[in-house]
């Protein structure tokens, strides 16, 4: 039985100009010591769907799902009570400014403290040495000094392992990490990663990340849900992914990166994300999609062998009787989208 | 066509007095301490490094923001640090201008698009408002927005729209040099792949000489044409893009490289570690800076500073390399 799982979850908020669906129906399985990725551009729901698994979006938000369950228990009947018991001590997520995820009041060592006292317990002294031991671990040199040290006293990546430390107090068996590393240097990037990688090697620990970086993706993940508007448009293991990317989204995402480009010029994806007020009927990605037809435009794709799209790729090119490519709006066109 | 120098930084440094606290005493934060370089018209010179090491300083210096502690700098055949004439100093400005990375913060909310391309040639020209108006127009679809974008504000755009807004509000004097401080870092992949090709649209057609800075290191292989590599303040390698990404020599530039993530999940490699953090400028290292993380350090490297010699492929400063030890 996997870890996590959830089925068919949605995240709708009511605004001033109606109901925005920030998440559509996502699927995420998860199994024990799994590391996993969600990527995709800001506005794509990465965050809002992990935010709603941890029960920590605002109550404008209205959370439906089939299933979302943790290790057996279902966290959509749970109590608040119960809840409390399961997330920061069994599911935990750090979030992507430690300078800011921190309370600048406490030391980070009373910081530390107060997850283990709150879910394990135990004597000062022994809440201290474990601490230290957590502060050892992440690879803060001296750590003892530095239980008394406040967040303004450290660097980003320092904090950012405060950070960590905290969430793995309690030997959760899900971390959460949302863009861990995308305020910090990439010297700095690399020595948390490495450090994510070799705790969920030794303890058998499942990891979310979610991220936008294709790179950081490539060296840590091992399936990738990659979502856009809302939506998981393609589910793959890592390899397969990079080398065979199914749906349009995903092949004209990797197209983009500098590091895969041949030529000076950039294969670019016109337009932008859509946003509450810009939504296209049929496939989300349609306006931005260079193999877009009527069927597109007009009817929702289904999902097809986990890849949400009428005609999924193979080697670049469309199938299930894709009429033809159009030519308006090949991928090398800066056409400008004016979504504003 | 031989390219014509546009700018020379010879042994540019900028050093920042702390002053001495209740607690704290004072310093000096040598924040930039001897670069070298030149920049051709048409050319991108890439500065890469973390945080902390001087990249901003730099772009402060170049746009004349403020002034060199030390050092050279020449500009269109004017050195800056002797005396000129409000003129000489108004026609030197505008042969310089920035793009900043964050397009949130770098727009003024309360002007429209028009006003904020309209303003740098309001100050620095005498054109009539029909004038203006016209550049501003042309000037606009020339970076991809459209004329009736014009009297919008900075908020009805996206994220990509606005950094296109203040490339053109960059290039409205025409300038000769445009400073690229993380302009793509702030946005998204398929955004970043359309700055990144406007970029160099304009840099062919108005033969515009670039100083890009980043820390982005797949960002800077794929438009730079030459890369200085900083730590600490100081320079530590410095040569063309080629030379840099497939034979990095300084211990720190093949760290670096080998700490950016590769979108290529079959490639496994082998990690150079880099262990601590960037020591604080008010209180470097003695020698060579960067030898409390370097894998190679030895005595002479705790003791003297290394200088930047040329090696067979570029210019390196480290003592490993010129004693062969690396």
């Amino acid at each position: 039985m996997s870890l996590l799982e959830i089925r068919n979850l949605s995240v709708e908020f009511e605004t001033a100009h109606g109901l925005f669906r920030a998440v559509d129906s996502v699927d995420l399985e998860i199994d024990q010591g799994e590391m996993a990725a969600i990527v995709g551009e800001s506005g794509s729901g990465k965050s809002v769907s992990m935010l709603a698994l941890m029960g920590l979006l605002p109550w404008t938000a209205r959370i439906t799902a089939d299933r979302m369950n943790f290790d057996g228990q279902d966290l959509l009947t749970i109590s608040q009570k119960e809840r409390r018991k399961i997330i920061g001590k069994d599911i935990s997520m750090i979030f992507q400014e430690p300078m800011t995820s921190l309370n600048p009041c406490f030391t980070v060592g009373y910081q530390i403290m107060e997850v283990i006292k709150e879910h394990l317990g135990g004597t000062k002294k022994e809440l201290e040495a474990r601490a230290v031991e957590l502060l050892g671990l992440v690879g803060i040199p001296a750590p003892e000094s530095r239980l008394r040290a406040f967040p303004h006293q450290m660097s980003g990546g320092m904090n950012q392992r405060v950070m960590i430390a905290m969430m793995i107090a309690c030997n959760p068996r899900l971390l959460i990490a949302d863009e861990p590393t995308t305020a910090l240097d990439v010297t700095i990037q690399a020595q948390i990663l490495e450090l994510l990688q070799d705790l969920q090697h030794k303890r058998g620990m499942a990891l979310v990340l979610i991220t936008h970086d294709m790179g950081v993706v490539a060296e840590t993940a091992e399936v990738v849900n990659v979502q856009y508007a809302g939506q998981q448009v393609e589910r793959q293991n890592v390899v397969d992914l990079f080398a065979r990317p199914q749906h349009p989204y995903t092949h004209a995402l990797l197209s983009a990166l500098p590091e895969r480009a041949t030529g000076k010029r950039l294969p670019s994806i016109p337009g932008v994300v859509p946003g509450l007020l810009d939504r296209p009927t049929g496939c989300l990605f349609n306006p931005r999609c260079q193999f877009a037809t009527d069927k597109c435009r007009s009817t929702p794709p289904a999902l097809h062998s986990k890849v949400l799209c009428h005609y999924p790729l193979v080697d670049g090119k469309p199938t299930n009787n894709h009429p033809g490519v159009s030519s308006q709006g090949s991928s090398g066109q800066e056409a400008l989208g004016g979504n504003v | 066509m031989a390219a014509e120098t546009v700018l020379k930084a010879n042994n540019l440094k900028r050093y920042y007095e702390i002053k001495g606290g209740m607690f704290a005493k004072g310093g000096t934060v040598k924040a930039l301490d001897g670069a070298s370089f030149n920049l051709e018209a048409g050319k991108t010179l890439a500065v890469v490094g973390e945080s902390g090491c001087g990249k901003s300083t730099l772009a402060r210096l170049v746009t004349l923001i403020e002034k060199p502690t030390d050092g050279e700098l020449v500009l269109g055949g004017f050195d800056i640090g002797s005396a000129h004439t409000a003129e000489e100093k108004r026609t030197l400005r505008q042969m310089v201008q920035i793009v900043f990375q964050d397009p949130y913060g770098s727009l003024n909310p309360r002007q429209k698009v028009s006003a904020i391309l309209e303003e740098p040639l309001k100050i620095n020209t005498s054109m009539s408002s029909a004038e203006r108006r016209a550049e501003v127009l042309s000037m606009m679809s020339r970076v991809g927005l459209r004329p009736e974008q014009a009297d919008r504000y900075p908020h009805m755009f996206s994220g990509g729209q606005r950094q296109r807004i203040a490339i053109a509000r960059a290039l409205m004097l025409r300038p000769k040099i445009v400073i690229l401080d993380e302009p793509v870092s702030a946005l998204d992949v398929s955004i970043q792949a359309q700055v990144l090709n406007l970029l160099t649209d304009l840099q062919e057609e108005m033969n515009l000489a670039y100083l890009f800075i980043s820390h982005d290191l797949s960002v800077v292989r794929h438009i730079a044409d030459d890369v200085l590599v900083m730590y600490l303040g100081q320079p530590v390698e410095h040569g063309s893009r080629e030379e840099i990404f497939s034979n990095p020599q300084h211990p720190y530039t093949q760290a670096l490289l080998s700490a950016t993530p590769v979108a290529d999940p079959s490639r496994k490699r082998e990690r150079i570690k880099l262990v601590g953090e960037l020591p604080s400028p008010l209180n470097p290292p003695s020698g060579c800076t960067f030898h409390p993380r370097c894998p190679l350090a030895n005595e002479r490297c705790k003791a003297e500073m290394p200088k930047l010699a040329p090696t067979s492929s570029a210019q390196v400063s480290c003592h490993a390399v010129a004693e062969g030890r690396n």
